[in-house]
């Protein structure tokens, strides 16, 4: 780091140089110090008053720990949570299964390797809302042409989005088909394993499994780890392909006045941050909003500290 | 490693043996890669299916996208065109406007920062660069409820500026990636224009940034496709006067009237420019992918 800084002044003039060079650091930091401010400070503190009141943007009263206490007996709330968690628990570790096996698959491919690359990566490029919109076309038990040819075969899929219980299966299947990311970092990891590891191995007699045990994984798991954290804090936020699933399975769009209400079919797809979307800005209840965009602040900042104590690279002051 | 057993010398097979199971050994290794390959190719055509059959439902007639069948009796390419009329072009115009603005605004005001962030040595540089990664990571639902009451109060809620004016005030993730490449650079560079007199936003701009190039490509990439696949703040914000193709094509199936050829037709033409300049740009793509993973 060292070969990095700006060069010291000389002796004598330290003080001015000094404070010459706080002033620059000041000013090439400056839009991001301000945006902190009115885009992170002052919001986070406007949500802890807002938690306190009873707000709809027009009247504004003050309810002390209504809100809070109202959580607790908010069934909608825990049934968002309970399928938030869903999502963490299955879809997270599949994905981050789903990922490592095809990154593995390419390992083993010499010829075409970077177009198959491409392939697997490529539905993760597709917008989401885009994505969503294809998935639920090509799962719809109608017109639908996977179920089309799972009848063919004598097999029928299950009705993924209109069924309660295959909904979230249904997105989870969803976010298997996009995991391009996933793929792209742990080939990238895979790929970085010396050579001469396996070489060694494969002279002391270790099998393909062996090999996978005792070099493979353990010089990946780094990357393993840090895609996990970094799934469930995604996960966490998962709305977007949640939403656009229930509309399209459901026919129906938002028009002004009646907006469509997250969560079809039966909750079963709705998330938390549906819920607080749902409060904040088609019911709004403002102050309940902000309560339940405290409590997701809360968990996000968990994992977040987690991410950062796991991962001290990540936030290196060295180059990498 | 030291789970498994290390053979001993005279355990090793003799090179006798070797050359007779060679045979066995070769006939294995092609049943091996015949496996691999087939699975591989299986996989692939699974992930390009539903693709394939956006296609063939988006050019079928009206009539036949209703039913279950899979190949287009005529091909009506025409359709492309009826889906991309009226609303579909205001959506188009409203996402390429909230992109490509906010992409500028990023980059003006993500550079100096993330310059600062790599190259000055002041107190409290780790702690900022935590705190970027801390907002990196922060869901924008929990910061959602009061700045859409500030932004009420100016009288911009229905339109996309409460989204592209933030980005004036730099953008935590592309801070994050720019800081990753620029500590990479060789101060010697930046050393020598300042020897010969160059200050430092002349360093800067002239002398690390261009250097920089991958980097901010990457950045402006992804801040790009960022927004064009936003569907979050647009729902929230904009009045369907100032809908972006997301949320357009959200509610479009249910506009048309279940008419699957448009749906598809319109949902395809909003992947179009995100894989042209994916074929075009995969280097920075993966390059950026990988800055902003950690290694070993």
């Amino acid at each position: 780091m060292t070969a990095l800084t700006a060069p010291r002044a000389a002796a004598g003039t330290g003080t001015r140089a000094r404070r010459r060079n706080r002033l620059r650091v000041l000013a090439f930091l400056s839009p991001w110090l301000v945006g902190l401010g009115l885009f992170f400070g002052y919001p986070l503190a406007a949500t802890v008053y807002f938690s306190f009141t009873r707000y709809d943007l027009f009247t504004l009263k003050y309810v002390g720990f209504d809100n809070y206490r109202f959580l607790l007996h908010d069934s909608d709330a825990w049934r968002a949570m309970r399928n938030t968690l869903w999502l963490v628990a299955v879809m997270v570790p599949l994905r981050l299964l789903f990922g490592l096996g095809i990154a593995l698959l390419l390992t083993q491919i010499k010829r075409g390797g970077s177009v198959l690359r491409s392939v697997f990566y490529l539905p993760y490029l597709i917008p989401p809302v885009s994505a969503t919109v294809a998935f639920v076309f090509v799962t719809n038990p109608g017109t639908g042409p996977f179920p089309a040819i799972a009848r063919h075969l004598g097999v029928t899929l299950p009705d993924f989005f209109n069924d309660p219980s295959w909904s979230r299966p249904g997105l989870t299947l969803m976010g298997l088909w996009a995991v391009g990311d996933l793929m792209i970092l742990l080939l990238a990891a895979l790929l970085d394993v010396p050579k001469s590891l396996y070489e060694a191995a494969v002279l002391d007699g270790a099998n393909a499994w062996q090999r996978f045990r005792y070099i493979t994984l353990p010089s990946i798991s780094p990357v393993l780890a840090f895609c996990a954290v970094t799934g469930v804090i995604q996960t966490l936020q998962y709305f977007t392909q949640a939403l656009v699933a229930a509309k399209v399975a459901a026919g129906q769009a938002d028009t002004p006045g009646t907006q469509f209400a997250p969560g079809y079919p039966d909750g079963s797809t709705l998330t938390f941050p549906q819920w607080l979307y749902d409060e904040g800005f088609r019911q709004f209840n403002m102050g309940y909003a902000c309560v339940l965009a405290l409590l997701m602040f809360a968990v996000g900042m968990l994992f977040t500290t987690f991410l950062l104590r796991r991962f001290r690279a990540f936030a290196s002051e060295e180059a990498r | 490693m030291t789970a498994t057993a290390t053979p001993a010398a005279g355990t090793r097979p003799a090179p006798r043996r070797v050359h007779r199971r060679s045979r066995a050994t070769r006939t294995r290794r092609t049943l091996y890669w015949i496996a691999v390959h087939s699975l591989a190719i299986a996989l692939a055509v699974m992930f390009l299916a539903p693709l394939v059959f956006m296609l063939l439902t988006a050019v079928m007639t009206d009539r036949q996208a209703l039913t279950s069948s899979f190949w287009p009796h005529s091909w009506h390419w025409g359709n492309f065109h009826r889906a991309f009329t009226g609303d579909m072009v205001r959506w188009t115009l409203n996402s390429v406007m909230y992109s490509v603005l906010s992409t500028a605004f990023v980059l003006a005001s993500s550079i100096p920062v993330a310059y600062a962030l790599a190259r000055f040595r002041f107190r409290g540089r780790s702690a900022a660069l935590v705190i970027v990664i801390a907002t990196m990571m922060l869901p924008p639902q929990v910061t959602m409820v009061p700045l859409y009451i500030v932004w009420s109060r100016f009288h911009l809620t229905g339109t996309l500026w409460p989204l592209m004016l933030p980005n004036l005030f730099g953008d935590a993730f592309s801070i994050f990636l720019l800081r990753q490449f620029l500590v990479s650079i060789p101060a010697e560079y930046a050393d020598a224009a300042r020897v010969d007199g160059c200050g430092e936003l002349r360093t800067m701009l002239r002398v690390v940034l261009p250097m920089a190039r991958p980097a901010i490509a990457a950045v402006a990439l992804f801040q790009f496709f960022y927004c064009w696949n936003d569907y979050f703040g647009p729902l929230v914000y904009a009045n369907p006067n100032h809908w972006t193709l997301a949320v357009g094509v959200a509610s479009f199936r249910a506009a048309h009237h279940v008419e699957w050829n448009l749906t598809m037709a319109a949902t395809l033409l909003t992947i179009l420019p995100v894989l042209i300049v994916f074929f075009l740009a995969q280097r920075v793509f993966v390059q950026g992918v990988t800055l902003t993973g950690v290694k070993g």
